[in-house]
């Protein structure tokens, strides 16, 4: 079949659209958001018409997910691992109802923290779901397991999770396709009652779930990505979760590990084949990226297996993403860097573009603080959190999408005045406005700073859901429409934009003020599309 | 045949473009490749970089481990250096000279070149100067891919069949030019290396 160069992430997705998947959903976060993008720009994906626009947030695309499935069509839901905290209610419960067609979760871990708040693993997630979890050593895997994922979650009715971290979404590799499968028809659960999660009806699909868990650890057992490589030199044992197998394999080139290896890429833990390399080997390094999951479950709580050795007795550090020397070191190999860092290097943090509106707002806002004392911003999840950063160092929390708001609430109720938030359009519509509705509830004093810049512009540019009806939803929620102002963030209307927030900051209610202006890459970027159409209609 | 090679640069600088060339040619001659990007915040101004192996064996890792790096290709000066510790030592730096000042912080510029002096294998190349001079000024990124096009172990024709595969849905006078930038770049790197220390 065909042989195609793609991102860890594209390559779920084109697994996903040749196993017969006939809708996506996601809410954009790296390092997840390509999976989606690729979908809405795929041939097949738009012949077809599988669902492909954005989601509202994590919680309302797993949800739409669930009702494809319901419908008994394939779904896949994509997010970032912080966004299955706000899936988590949908996404836990779906393991309850079980699905009708096939539903895969597909979930990008950052460990290292690189575009992210923390670097929390979602195989927990999946253990604590109780579902098969897939993890991808490499592109080509990635791309059969959401092929076969559909398959998986059809056999036992239930979502299957796949996990893959920052390093292989972002990294590109040969990939060969599949055939093309056909979507599932339209069809409609066997039992009317299997998605109502009534207590008597919860306890029975409980029950069901708890009774296939040996069958899906069976599942693992002999799964074609869980493979046992014998190897004679036992006084070490080596587990290698995804990606970390591949950082195993740089440090034993030519397939010359001399120890036995666990290669481990579907859980529930295979049970016979970890059983073996524990008890044929005097001890066990286990390799994986991100939390010691595999490492504590095998440890237990009272230490019993002390052979055990990874990243919580310090062989490998506790926190961060590995990479081949990190797992060299382990296996007590040199590492050599080639020439040190000479002191000139500079660092260089990332910063709100030239020309960017959140400049102006912060430039206005840092000015009227003057009058207003510091500590009283909140903020939240997108460009504009690099606000924190000198020049301007305007804001004073960043937390979780949508937080800014409500936080500001709490601030407001304990006595902070002014209490501002400032937060972007799409985090606004992604988890704001029933923060928004908390503070018109109470008519709390607070000022939110919804800076539109009409895109979600972290990520890359993807639509937002609130474009073009920003006032309508914050009026719709029941703040005064005297108390929504709309600015242009320019230079040129400094100090008007003082004046408005000013005014805001005095009243002693709930207000919204809304400085719009697009955002400068998008802008930049349709400008030079706008151009070359207009040079190819001249050409023509 | 194998070639471990970090690309280097700020966000927006498009060593992507790089990247992707490379990746094209690797494909034509049948070779594997592994290459990992970085995508997020830092593509706003910040420091990034890429990994990116080509062999004609099967690729593990999709990271370059410390000290085995066979080129570093820097579309800015100060961090060409950053990854140094990748390099191994009889690997080369190809970097250019113009620096990209966003920070208040930024190095004097006499010292970053005579850090960049003080390597065995180096090449600076003032890639936005010769794509002016070839009329693409916004080519310098090619500039540079062709400055370090010697020490990649694939043929120079595959590298402009990578070009013409990448640029063309932006037109032929694009793809013409970015094929300018490439050869003053080759030709550039070698005049400035001594026979045989390629």
């Amino acid at each position: 079949m065909e042989k195609l160069l793609l991102l860890g992430a594209e390559a779920i997705a084109q697994g996903a659209i040749d196993g017969g998947m006939s809708g996506v959903y996601a809410y954009p976060g790296t390092p997840s958001t390509e999976i989606t993008e690729y979908v809405q720009h795929n041939i097949t994906a738009i012949e077809r018409n599988l669902h492909r626009q954005w989601s509202a947030n994590e919680k309302t695309a797993m949800e739409a997910a669930l009702g494809m499935s319901y419908a008994g069509k394939r779904a896949m839901v994509c997010m970032k691992h912080v966004g299955l905290n706000v899936a988590a209610d949908a996404f836990i419960n779906s393991a309850i109802t079980g699905v009708n067609g096939g539903l895969v979760v597909t979930v990008a871990d950052d460990p290292s923290m690189h575009s992210s708040q923390n670097e929390q693993d979602s195989r927990f997630f999946g253990k604590f779901a109780m579902i098969p979890i897939l993890e991808p050593s490499n592109q080509q895997e990635a791309y059969d397991m959401a092929y076969d994922g559909f398959e998986l979650s059809e056999k036992f009715k239930i979502p299957v999770l796949i996990r893959i971290t920052t390093r292989l979404s972002h990294s590109r590799s040969g990939v060969e396709s599949r055939e093309v499968k056909n979507e599932n028809p339209l069809t409609y659960p066997e039992d009317p009652i299997q998605f109502v999660l009534l207590p008597s009806n919860a306890r029975k699909r409980y029950k069901g779930l708890l009774a296939i868990q040996s069958l899906i650890e069976q599942e693992s057992e002999f799964s074609v990505y869980n493979t046992y490589l014998p190897g004679r030199d036992k006084s070490l044992g080596i587990i290698a979760c995804g990606i970390a197998f591949n950082y195993l394999k740089e440090n034993y080139p030519s397939k010359s590990c001399p120890h036995p290896v666990l290669q481990i890429n579907q859980y529930p833990l295979p049970f016979s084949k970890v059983e073996k390399i524990v008890d044929e080997c005097e001890k066990v390094l286990v390799l994986e990226d991100g939390y010691p999951f595999v490492e504590e479950q095998l440890k237990g709580f009272l230490n019993i297996n002390s052979k055990i050795i990874g990243r919580l007795n310090g062989t490998i550090p506790r926190d961060g993403e590995l990479n081949p020397d990190i797992v060299a070191r382990a296996l007590g190999k040199e590492v050599k860097q080639g020439f040190p860092v000479p002191k000139v290097v500079a660092n260089r943090p990332p910063e709100l573009c030239s020309g960017c509106s959140h400049r102006d707002i912060y430039n206005a806002l840092n000015e009227t603080m003057k009058e207003f004392g510091k500590q009283k911003v909140f903020s939240d999840i997108g460009c504009y959190t690099l606000g924190a950063l000198p020049p301007w160092n305007s804001i004073n929390s960043c937390v979780d999408m949508g937080a800014s708001i409500t936080m500001a609430k709490g601030a407001a109720d304990a006595g902070v005045r002014p209490s501002i938030a400032v937060i972007g359009d799409s985090t606004f519509t992604h988890s704001g406005m029933t923060a928004l509705l908390d503070c018109v509830y109470e008519n709390t004093p607070v000022t939110v700073i919804i800076s539109d810049n009409a895109t979600t512009a972290m990520t890359g540019g993807q639509a937002s859901h609130a474009t073009g009806r920003l006032e309508e939803i914050c009026v719709g929620l029941g703040v005064k429409p005297e108390h929504v102002k709309v600015l242009t963030p320019l230079p040129k209307y400094h100090d008007e934009m003082v004046k408005a927030l000013r005014e805001e900051f005095v009243y002693e209610g709930v207000s919204v003020i809304i400085p719009r202006r697009e955002c400068i890459v998008q802008a930049v970027a349709k400008n030079k599309k706008e151009k070359k159409v207009k040079v190819e209609e001249v050409s023509q | 045949m194998k070639s471990d090679i970090i690309l280097s640069g700020v966000g927006g600088q498009g060593i992507l473009s790089i990247a992707a060339t490379i990746g094209m040619a690797a494909l034509e001659n049948h070779l594997y490749l592994k290459q990992a990007e970085v995508h997020g915040m830092s593509q706003r101004g910040g420091s990034v970089q890429s990994h990116l192996r080509i062999s004609e064996k099967e690729i593990a890792s999709d990271l370059i481990p410390l000290g085995k790096a066979d080129l570093i290709i820097s579309v800015e000066p100060m961090e060409s250096l950053r990854y140094l510790p990748w390099l191994s030592e009889s690997g080369w730096l190809v970097t250019n000279t113009t620096p990209f000042v966003n920070i208040l912080e930024y190095p004097d510029m006499e010292e970053v070149l005579a850090e960049i002096e003080k390597l065995p294998h180096q090449i600076a190349i003032n890639a936005d100067e010769i794509a002016r001079q070839v009329k693409s000024p916004r080519s310098s990124n090619m500039v540079m891919l062709g400055a370090a096009s010697p020490f990649i172990d694939i043929p120079y024709d595959s590298l402009e069949t990578g070009i013409k595969k990448i640029f063309g849905r932006k037109g032929e006078k694009i793809v013409q030019l970015n094929l300018e930038a490439l050869k003053a770049g080759r030709e550039f790197a070698l005049e400035h290396t001594p026979v045989g220390s390629r």
